[in-house]
């Protein structure tokens, strides 16, 4: 194997239920959201995502198509697929009242006596009411 | 594909080297001694011609252990080579699996079986030629000695003949390989299909293979026996042997005793002509010719008492008037032309089963 | 997008026994196809018949628009490996890759180097020496480097370890990126076919069960959970594929062109293992409807146990 300047590994949780495109799609966001890849860094091509996951072609050109649909990355021909903008720190930081907030709130309820678990079932069930009634 | 079907053949085409090489130094060195010992018995015994039995003796007892091994040899390798190059040939193929990375190549079937069916099929003349030329170059003064190369048991192992053998089982070797899928049962069913073959080709083709000369002689004591079959006592059924005539590197197919039509006596006209031979004395030893192997000897006729011969001479004087020896045979001139349509008989029949294998394989084998 | 392999009515008989019957496929280019079903099902016979080694007993196949058969440039456009994948025991790995070159005439030999360097193979290490996962490598690199347009393998991973399993297929999908080609290959593990197909033909007691792309058949079954319902009340456009019902709960797998309306469903996504063991479900019950009833729960238990052990299911 030729030594290649990887700038982001993938993998695969078969388990999760989500399919494998959007795992990809997810961790390059993820990755953006961590400063991990900044505007103009190379995704892995193609043959390398393959090379290292056993998944079928389709499914990374799928993911890259998803994410240049996003405006999160552009495919130039030839070349590579390279990322553009970003979601990254500077996002997380306009976000810090949001954070200190989230952080007082999270102390507030262990006052309250509720242990980590409850604390993540109180948040994921408030979290997705919320989502189905934008849905609905 | 000639170069891949030669990589396959290498390491048994290296062992038939080998041995070729082996056999080759061996009648090498032996082969000038036994040339100068035929020269001395032959200049030794020059009174008789070289042929009476205290000059062929040295000749054909210098080294025994040679002539077997060398008459061994050339007997079983043709029926070697069918067995170990041409069983495993295709069979192999089928019983590992490998013929289905080999038919999915770019090369057709029927291109791939010939280039290996003529690949080791040329192969295999060459060294059952080779082998048998070496033999009968090394054999010469043997021959000289026996003179019966001619016959059932030498034929075949003379000349070039052993080629074709060679061929024909490699064929027949690898055909069955083909319809069984498995080497080790093909090599059992080549075996028998060969010695089968080879025993009809012996027996009862080659003697026809251009019309025999046939020969008259007259009757004579020496070459005529009278035999008595039946309980002591009674007189039992009487019948004439005859005795073929020497004829040195012939094929001789038979000797009959007949009259002008062609008919036998029958054993009431011996019995009625020759009444003295029933009474008395005993019955006289029959004599027999013998016809086999690069080694041969003549045996010796039973002396009968002074009585008896003078019956029986006159016995025979009586019967040579109405009946004589006819004597049918190959005459030693067509030795080669037999070598040459025997050969050719073989390649044609390895031919024909080759075509059979390429048919078989395209239409049948899945 | 032209088909790389179509089949009509494709059947092969041994003696009395069809290993394979009125078989239809129209599988199209550009894509990993998995040919999924349990041993026996006809799997190696479909694919023996798609590359020339068998001719069909009923119905037609073509491959690359043509019929296979031994003619060298229908053979130089498709790349083989078969169960087991089969090996000149005594020949090293150089002489394979002589065999190929000459027996090939689009033999791309740097291709074949190149493979057999990154997979640190000896060049003159005999072949019947390497591990099975060495050699399944090796007999990929014989179809690959020939530069088929197509490529057939048999049950490559099955007997492989896990992480020769794992290598072989990272392997090729490269190829396929690489080079282009369409593939179909055959399992009967169903966790592997789902990393690499994106199309997939289950074939089970010598029928095919169900042809399709896999985002497809995915976005098109489901599972219904709910109260009690009569199957035969169902709308027209839903095909029961398995059922079971309770006193109070039906629990069923369909498959339906359009959305399920009925609100008393809980509708649920299928994961491609679920998919194929209720198609296999499905053809096992038709099997056993023929048999006599008395131990009909004795053989459907035993049948069950086998296809489940057969399948290798990986939670």
């Amino acid at each position: 194997m030729n030594e290649v300047l990887l700038v982001i590994e993938f993998h695969l949780d078969s388990r999760s239920g989500v399919s494998p495109y959007l795992q990809i799609v997810q961790q390059v966001r993820q990755a953006m959201r961590l400063g991990l890849l900044h505007d103009g860094d190379q995704l892995p091509t193609v043959k390398e995502v393959v090379a290292q996951l056993a998944i079928n072609p389709n499914t990374v050109l799928k993911a890259y198509r998803e994410l240049e649909h996003e405006g999160l990355a552009s495919a130039r021909p030839g070349v590579g697929t390279f990322i553009t903008g970003s979601l990254g720190g500077e996002s997380l930081a306009a976000h810090g009242p949001l954070r200190r907030a989230l952080q007082g709130w999270i102390s507030k309820a262990r006052r309250a006596g509720l242990d980590d678990e409850s604390i993540e079932a109180l948040f994921q069930s408030s979290f997705r009411s919320d989502a189905q009634e934008d849905i609905a | 594909m000639i170069v891949f079907g030669w990589r396959q053949f290498r390491s048994q085409a290296t062992v038939g080297l080998a041995g070729l090489v082996v056999v080759a130094i061996v009648l090498a060195v032996t082969g000038p001694h036994l040339v100068n010992v035929y020269d001395t018995a032959v200049a030794a015994c020059k009174a008789s011609g070289g042929q009476s039995s205290a000059c062929t003796n040295p000749v054909t007892a210098t080294y025994k252990g040679v002539q077997i091994a060398v008459m061994a040899l050339v007997l079983v390798v043709p029926a070697l080579i069918g067995m170990f190059w041409g069983a495993p040939l295709i069979a192999h193929e089928l019983e590992t699996g490998t013929f289905r990375l080999a038919w999915t190549q770019s090369v057709s079937r029927r291109r791939w079986l010939f280039v290996k069916l003529g690949l080791v099929g040329l192969a295999s003349m060459v060294v059952a030629g080779a082998l048998s030329l070496m033999a009968t170059w090394w054999a010469s003064p043997l021959d000289k000695v026996n003179q019966n190369r001619f016959s059932a048991g030498s034929f075949a192992l003379h000349g070039f003949v052993p080629a074709g053998h060679a061929v024909f089982a490699f064929a027949l070797a690898a055909t069955v390989g083909l319809l069984m899928r498995r080497t080790l049962p093909a090599m059992a069913v080549t075996l028998a299909g060969f010695i089968a073959v080879r025993l009809g080709v012996t027996y009862w083709l080659r003697p026809h293979y251009m019309s025999p000369v046939t020969t008259t002689l007259p009757l004579t004591a020496s070459n005529t026996g009278f035999q008595l079959n039946g309980p002591m006592g009674a007189p039992g059924t009487a019948s004439l042997a005859a005795q073929a005539p020497n004829l040195p590197n012939a094929l001789v197919s038979g000797s009959n005793i007949v009259d002008k039509a062609g008919q036998s006596p029958t054993s009431a006209y011996l019995l009625h002509k020759c009444p003295e031979m029933v009474s008395g004395g005993p019955p006289t030893g029959t004599l027999k010719t013998s016809n086999g192997g690069l080694f041969s000897g003549h045996s010796a006729a039973v002396q009968a008492p002074a009585n008896v011969q003078n019956a029986f001479n006159q016995c025979i004087t009586t019967l040579s008037s109405k009946y004589h020896e006819v004597v049918t045979y190959q005459p030693a001139s067509r030795f080669w032309t037999f070598q040459t349509i025997e050969t050719a008989l073989f390649v044609v029949l390895a031919l024909a089963l080759a075509g059979g294998c390429a048919w078989w394989v395209r239409h049948r084998v899945s | 997008m032209s088909a790389v392999l179509s089949a009509h009515g494709l059947g092969k008989r041994y003696g009395r026994r069809w290993a394979l019957s009125e078989c239809d496929l129209d599988i199209p280019a550009g894509h990993v196809v998995g040919l999924v079903g349990p041993n026996g099902a006809g799997k190696t016979t479909l694919l023996h018949l798609a590359v020339g080694l068998l001719t069909p007993s009923a119905g037609s196949i073509d491959v690359l628009g043509n019929r296979p058969s031994d003619n060298p440039a229908q053979l130089a456009r498709v790349g083989f490996v078969a169960q087991d994948t089969p090996t000149y025991a005594r020949l090293t790995v150089d002489d394979h890759l002589a065999m190929g070159a000459h027996m090939n005439p689009g033999w791309d030999a740097d291709v074949a180097r190149r493979r057999i360097e990154d997979l640190d193979l000896d060049p003159k290490q005999k072949a019947g020496t390497l591990s099975g996962g060495q050699r399944a490598q090796l007999a990929l690199t014989l179809a690959v480097a020939k530069r088929p347009e197509f490529l057939i393998l048999d049950e490559p991973v099955a007997s492989l370890d896990p992480l020769a399993r794992r290598e072989f297929l990272q392997t090729l999908m490269e190829v396929v990126v690489e080079q282009g080609v369409s593939v179909l290959l055959s399992s009967h593990l169903v966790a592997d076919l789902e990393r690499v197909c994106d199309y997939l033909v289950v074939l089970v007691s010598s029928r095919v069960q169900v042809a399709g792309e896999v985002d497809e058949l995915l976005s098109s079954h489901h599972r219904l959970t709910g109260p009690r319902h009569d199957v035969s009340s169902l709308p027209s456009d839903q095909h029961v594929i398995e059922e079971s019902h309770t006193d109070r709960q039906s629990t069923l797998l369909v498959r339906c062109d359009g959305p399920v309306l009925d609100p008393s469903w809980t509708v649920e996504q299928l994961d491609l293992e679920d998919l194929v063991l209720a198609y296999m479900g499905q053809a096992d019950a038709g099997t056993r409807r023929r048999r006599p009833s008395r131990d009909a729960d004795a053989d459907a238990d035993a049948d069950a146990d086998a296809k489940i052990t057969k399948l290798d299911v990986s939670r």
